[in-house]
C-alpha cells in the first residue's frame, strides 16, 4: 500500500493531544503468566454499579472459576474465585480507590493443580442471543479498558433502539500501556470469537476494530486473520490522545457524534474493549469466567517491565516483586495509564477487573509545578476533544462557582485530562472539574432525597 | 525479596505534562524580538539601545517593587521591549522609563497582574507617553545606518521635566508624509526599513519573519495577524476602487507605521486577545477596520495603537459571544 493511501485511510477526531507514547518498554514482550501466590483479595466492588453480594462464607472451599458473589442488580457484576483454595475471611481491605472495601479473601490450596472449575465449551451458534447474553452476565464481565462498566448492560440493547455498528476499541491511546496490543497479536482467535458472539447478541450489521497507527503489526496481522465471512473491518485511527475515548472513536470511525448527554447506543453504536472480547471468546471456548486479566507493568520505576496474565485479587507488591521490584527513586505508582489512572499508596491493594496497567514514574517524571494565572493562550480549547472551554470552566472552578459551570457544559466533560496536560500555567483543570462534578452530583442527590421525604 | 518502600506521592491524573510553560512561551517571544532590536540598533545606533534599556528598567523595576514572584517569567521584559519598539529613537529617556512604569503599574498590576489585565500593557504605556508628551513622541530622528553609531539621536539625555535645548535634525514618518503632504514612500524602503519611525516600525520584513517563527512554534495565533492584514488589504482595495488616487495603496497601508509590530506582537498578546478561534477572526477584522478608518478619516496619521486598545476592550464580549459549540450538541 502506498503511503498516500495509508494517510487517506487513517481516521480521527478533532482536537486532542500528542503525548510521548513510552510503549517501547513492553510492546514487544509476549504475555507471561505470573506464578500463583498464597493470598488473594477480591473486593466486592470492582466495577461500576452496585457492589456484588457474597455467596460464600469464611471456611468454604472454593474452586478456580466458581461463583463467589452474585450481582446485586442489573447494573452490577458477579464475581468468581480466581484460585482454588479456602475462603479465609470476608472483611474490609485496602482498595485501589483509597477506601477500605469489603473483600473476599481466598487462601490458595498449595496442592491444587488450579484447573478450571466446570470447564466446558459453549456452542454459541446453537443458543439464542438471550442465552448468550445470560452466559456473559454470569461470567462477571466488565469493560477491561479501565472503566469496568458491566459488559452485559452494554450488550443489552434497550427496546426501541438499534445497534447497527459494533466498534472494538483497540486504540489504546494511554501512554505506556500495551495490553490490547499484545492480546491482538497473541489472542486474536478468542477476540474474533468474542466479536462474532457480541454481533449476534446485538444484531449488528458491521464491526470495526479501531487501532491506532502506532500498532502497524496488529493492523496487518488482524487484516490477515479476519475470515472473509465476517462483517468485520480493521479501521486504522490516528495516534492521538484520547482516541480511545468511546465518543472520539465513534466519531473517528463512523463520522457521527453521540448526542450530548446520551449513550453510544443513541448513535446506533456499541463499543467494547479488546480485553473484554478476548474474555468473552475464552468464556465460550472453555467456560472461563472473568478471573484473570492481562496487565502491563511498566514505567521507568520498574526493573523488569512486562505484560502479565494476572489472576484477579493478586496483591500489587507481589506483582512488583515478580517484576524485580520498584526502583528507589519511584515517586508515583499508578493503576491505569498516566493520563487517567489512579495513584496508589498502599502496596497491598489487589489487581482488579479494571486494572489495565501498573505504571511506576520516578522523580525524573514527577515534579511539582506551581500554578500560575491563566494567560488565555487557548491551548486547552484547542485540545478539548468535546469542544468545551476549559479556561472558562477553570476560572469558575477556582472560586467554586459550580452552578455556573453547568451553563458551560461541565457535565459533557469526559475527564480525559488533555486540558491539564497542555496548560502552560499548570492549572489543575480536569482535577477541579472532577471535584465540581462530584459536588454537583452530591447536591442533586441531596435535592432528590429532600423531595422524597 | 525485601526492599525499602519508596516514598509514593498521591495526586490525581494526569501524571504527564507538556514541558512548555508560561515562562518558556514568554522567553520564546523575547528571543523572537531580538532580531527586531538588532535592526533598530542598526538603523538608529546607540539611541535605540538607550531607549530600550530605559523602558525595560521601568517595567522590571515596577514589577519587582510590587510583586516579586512573576519577575522571572519574562512578561515584564516583553512589555518593556515592546514599549521601546513603539517609541521614537530620540525620545527623552526619563519619558521612556516613566512609560515603562505606567505600562506595568496601570496596564497590568492594577488589574491583578499577569493574566488579569484587559489592555495590552505596552500599549497602555505608549498611550500614556503619547498623551503626556505629545511633542517628544512625534519628533522623529532620521536614520544613521551605522555611520554614526555613537551619536545620540535628539534629546535622549534631557533632565526630567526640563525643556530640551538640543537642536535635533528631524524628519517625517511615511504615514505623516502621506497624511499631511500626500507623499507615498517606496514599498522596498518600507520593507527593509529605510524610513523614519519608531524603533520597531521600520523594518517590516524582520518582524514578519519573527512572527512566522512564533506562529510556527504555536506561540502566537496566526489568525489574528492574518485577519488584520486581510481586512486592511481588502478595505484599502475597496476604497481605492471607489475613488482612485485619493487613498494610499493597500501595500503601503500594511507595511507602514506600527502595522507590522502591532499585528504580529501587540494584537497577538494572549492575555488581551480572544480565547476562541472564531473570536480571533472577529478581533483581527475589527482591528484592521479601525486602523484604516483612523488612518484615513481620523485626525492622527497612525491608528494601530488605539485600534488594538479598543478591540482589547471588546475582547471579553467577543469571548462571551463565541463560546465553542460542544461535541454532540443538540441541533
Amino acid at each position: 500500500m502506498s503511503a498516500s493511501a495509508m494517510i487517506e485511510k487513517v481516521k480521527t477526531f478533532r482536537h486532542g493531544i500528542h503525548p510521548a507514547e513510552f510503549k517501547d518498554y513492553t510492546k514487544n514482550l509476549p504475555i507471561e503468566r505470573i506464578p500463583f501466590t498464597n493470598e488473594y483479595v477480591l473486593p466486592l466492588s470492582q466495577h461500576l454499579g452496585g457492589p456484588s453480594r457474597a455467596v460464600v462464607k469464611p471456611g468454604d472451599k472454593v474452586y478456580r472459576g466458581q461463583l463467589i458473589a452474585e450481582a446485586s442488580g442489573f447494573v452490577s457484576a458477579t464475581l468468581h474465585a480466581s484460585v482454588t483454595g479456602k475462603v479465609k475471611a470476608i472483611e474490609s481491605r485496602n482498595h485501589p480507590s483509597g477506601n477500605l472495601v469489603k473483600s473476599i479473601i481466598i487462601e490458595r490450596d498449595p496442592y491444587s493443580p488450579q484447573t478450571l472449575h466446570n470447564e466446558r465449551k459453549i456452542d454459541w451458534e446453537k443458543i439464542s442471543p438471550k442465552e448468550a447474553l445470560r452466559e456473559i452476565q454470569m461470567g462477571g464481565f466488565v469493560g477491561l479498558g479501565g472503566a469496568a462498566f458491566p459488559t452485559h448492560v452494554k450488550l443489552a440493547v434497550p427496546p426501541g433502539k438499534k445497534a447497527r455498528f459494533f466498534i472494538i476499541n483497540a486504540a489504546e491511546c494511554e501512554p505506556y500501556l500495551t495490553t490490547d496490543h499484545r492480546m491482538m497479536l497473541e489472542q486474536a482467535d478468542s477476540m474474533l470469537l468474542g466479536i462474532r458472539i457480541s454481533m449476534k447478541i446485538l444484531g449488528a450489521e458491521k464491526a470495526y476494530i479501531g487501532i491506532e497507527t502506532n500498532k502497524p503489526d496488529a493492523i496487518e496481522y488482524l487484516r490477515q486473520v479476519i475470515p472473509s465471512d465476517m462483517a468485520c473491518e480493521v479501521a486504522p485511527v490516528q495516534t492521538k490522545y484520547p482516541q480511545g475515548a468511546e465518543k472520539m472513536l465513534i466519531t473517528a470511525i463512523l463520522k457521527r457524534d453521540v448526542p450530548s448527554g446520551k449513550l453510544p447506543i443513541d448513535a446506533e453504536v456499541v463499543v467494547h474493549n479488546v480485553g473484554t472480547l478476548v474474555g468473552i471468546g475464552d468464556l465460550f471456548k472453555h467456560g472461563k469466567p472473568l478471573i484473570e486479566r492481562v496487565v502491563t507493568i511498566t514505567g521507568p520505576g520498574i526493573h523488569r517491565p512486562a505484560n502479565l496474565m494476572i489472576p484477579l485479587g493478586m496483591k500489587l507488591n507481589q506483582v512488583l516483586d515478580y517484576c524485580g521490584g520498584l526502583k528507589e527513586n519511584t515517586r508515583q505508582l499508578l493503576f491505569g495509564g498516566p493520563m487517567m489512572g489512579a495513584p496508589q499508596s498502599f502496596l497491598d491493594v489487589p489487581i482488579m477487573k479494571g486494572t489495565s496497567g501498573i505504571v511506576a514514574l520516578t522523580d525524573k517524571e514527577v515534579f511539582p509545578r506551581k500554578e500560575r494565572a491563566c494567560i488565555r493562550c487557548s491551548r486547552c480549547i484547542d485540545a478539548c476533544p468535546v469542544f468545551l472551554n476549559p479556561s472558562r470552566l477553570g476560572s469558575f472552578a477556582r472560586v467554586k462557582r459550580y452552578e455556573e459551570m453547568m451553563d458551560f457544559h461541565l457535565m459533557d466533560c469526559i475527564e480525559c485530562a488533555s486540558c491539564s496536560y497542555v496548560c502552560p500555567s499548570s492549572i489543575p483543570l480536569v482535577q477541579r472539574f472532577r471535584v465540581a462534578k462530584g459536588m454537583l452530583r452530591e447536591k442533586q442527590a441531596r435535592e432528590r432525597a429532600g423531595k422524597k421525604s | 525479596m525485601k526492599q525499602k518502600k519508596p516514598l509514593l506521592l498521591l495526586s490525581t491524573s494526569p501524571f504527564l505534562k507538556q514541558r512548555e510553560d508560561t515562562t518558556y512561551i514568554m522567553w520564546q517571544v523575547v528571543y523572537a524580538m531580538i532580531p527586531i532590536l538588532v535592526a533598530a540598533v542598526y538603523y538608529f545606533g546607540i539611541s535605540a539601545l538607550l531607549v530600550t534599556t530605559a523602558c525595560v528598567a521601568g517595567t522590571l523595576l515596577t514589577e519587582w517593587v510590587f510583586t516579586r514572584d512573576t519577575i522571572k517569567d519574562g512578561s515584564a521584559l516583553i512589555t518593556g521591549i515592546l514599549l521601546a519598539l513603539t517609541l521614537p529613537p530620540g525620545i527623552q529617556l526619563w519619558m521612556a522609563f516613566l512609560g515603562g512604569v505606567v505600562s506595568i503599574a496601570l496596564g497590568k498590576l492594577i488589574f491583578g497582574g499577569i493574566g488579569y489585565n484587559i489592555f495590552n500593557p505596552a500599549l497602555v504605556g505608549r498611550a500614556f507617553v503619547q498623551s503626556a508628551f505629545p511633542v517628544a513622541i512625534t519628533t522623529w530622528a532620521p536614520q544613521s545606518n551605522l555611520s554614526d553609531f555613537f551619536q545620540v539621536k535628539g534629546a535622549n539625555f534631557t533632565f526630567p521635566f526640563f525643556k530640551s535645548n538640543v537642536d535635533v535634525v528631524t524628519t517625517a514618518t511615511p504615514l505623516a508624509k502621506m497624511k499631511f503632504e500626500g507623499l507615498t514612500t517606496h514599498t522596498m524602503d518600507l520593507l527593509i526599513g529605510n524610513t523614519a519611525g519608531s524603533l520597531g516600525e521600520t523594518c517590516g520584513i524582520v518582524i514578519l519573519l519573527a512572527g512566522l517563527y512564533l506562529a510556527f512554534r504555536k506561540m502566537l495565533n496566526w489568525r489574528i495577524p492574518v485577519s488584520i492584514f486581510g481586512t486592511v488589504f481588502i478595505f484599502s482595495v475597496i476604497l481605492n476602487l471607489i475613488s482612485p488616487g485619493v487613498y494610499p495603496s493597500s501595500i503601503f497601508q500594511i507595511f507602514s507605521g506600527g502595522m507590522m509590530l502591532g499585528a504580529v506582537f501587540m494584537a497577538t498578546d494572549m492575555v488581551t486577545s480572544p480565547i476562541t478561534q472564531k473570536g480571533c477572526w472577529i478581533f483581527g477584522i475589527g482591528i484592521g477596520f479601525l486602523v484604516v478608518v483612523i488612518r484615513l478619516f481620523g485626525g492622527l496619521p497612525e491608528g494601530v495603537m488605539y485600534s488594538i486598545l479598543l478591540m482589547n476592550g471588546a475582547t471579553p464580549l467577543i469571548n462571551r459571544m463565541t463560546q465553542p459549540k460542544i461535541y454532540g450538541a443538540h441541533k
